[in-house]
């Protein structure tokens, strides 16, 4: 095989790399909620794992203890608004739309609203880290719907999983 | 339900780390019903364009709440448990108001409470979001008989 002449040639992955990483923090250090929380994301290509650290701030049952069942839900529902703007994110980057060095400068993207969020809670959410993953199930110009899966230690056994219906931003053109 | 078991749960919600944290204040509590609001704070802002508080503080308020009024209720259950939340947002709470949440536990079975809950802003007549959901409970009583 020969090298195609008219094909240009890849970015450094150096390069790569850092413009999806400014895009995924502009994103999600906008949010004050993200960062109370504690929620990190972590990318592979682009797929995000949300990252729960625990703290002992986010317990509901002092007793048991346990995590509060509205933090589960909470980083489950800020998963999937992440999840979901990524996306679109990611879309516009690779196309070569959007500059991700623009984003720092306080013009991040709007983000989807939340129309109804549903929640199972299928363990108790022990006293530590937790992680979570977004699957747009369906994504139309106005309206998008959104599964996410929260583990703890035992990614084949969730302790809570969601369905939400969220409301797409207003997009240009 | 007494005034004891009634001081003994709002002590327990009250000491629960992250209803705390978010600064919430136990308004109401007794026969199924709970009312707790929660202080405009800017660290729970999830649209940092419009100030507004984001979702999930929303559910926490709701989640605390619903269990609240669960364990409020005649039946006086020793524990409980969310098995399910389900949350419509009806609109963007007003920065800056305090948030306030209203939670009904309408039927308990041996195993199983239902609830509704509403919250609102200073605006009460337009709720902000309203939630159902399904909490497991243990009956006080419950494997203890032979």
């Amino acid at each position: 095989m020969s090298a195609g002449a008219g094909r240009p040639r890849p970015e450094p992955v150096q390069v790569v790399k850092e413009r999806r990483d400014a895009a995924l923090a502009a994103l999600v250090h906008g949010v004050p909620y993200i960062g109370f929380l504690g929620i990190t994301f972590d990318r592979r290509g682009d797929e995000l794992t949300g990252v729960l650290s625990y703290d002992e701030k986010l317990i509901g049952n002092p007793q048991l203890p346990a995590l509060h069942g509205g933090v589960t839900s909470a980083f489950m529902e800020v998963t999937a608004i992440i999840g979901l703007s990524w996306a679109i994110l990611w879309e516009e980057m690779e196309g070569g739309r959007l500059d991700p060095g623009a984003l720092n400068t306080g013009n991040l993207p709007r983000l989807p609203k939340t129309i109804d969020f549903t929640v199972d809670y299928l363990r108790t959410g022990l006293p530590r880290d937790a992680y979570a993953r977004a699957r747009v199930t369906r994504s139309g110009r106005r309206y998008a719907s959104v599964h996410v899966e929260a583990w703890q230690d035992n990614r084949a056994r969730p302790f809570a999983q969601a369905t939400g219906h969220f409301l797409m931003p207003a997009r240009d053109g | 339900m007494s005034e004891a078991s009634l001081k003994s749960v709002r002590g327990f919600i009250e000491s629960i780390p992250h209803a705390r944290a978010l600064g919430m204040v136990t308004l109401e509590l007794g026969d199924g019903i709970a009312r707790i609001s929660m202080p405009y704070d800017a660290r729970l802002v999830g649209d940092p364009e419009t100030g507004v508080i984001h979702g999930g503080a929303v559910s926490v308020l709701m989640d605390t709440c619903g269990g609240a009024a669960v364990m409020s209720h005649r039946s006086e259950p020793e524990m409980t448990a969310t098995l399910d939340l389900r949350i419509d947002y009806m609109r963007a709470a007003t920065p800056g108001q305090r948030i306030t949440a209203r939670a009904e536990c309408y039927h308990v079975t041996r195993s199983v409470a239902f609830v509704r809950a509403t919250a609102t802003d200073d605006d009460a007549a337009r709720p902000v979001a309203t939630a159902t959901g399904a909490f497991a409970i243990n009956a006080p009583h419950d494997g203890g008989a032979a």
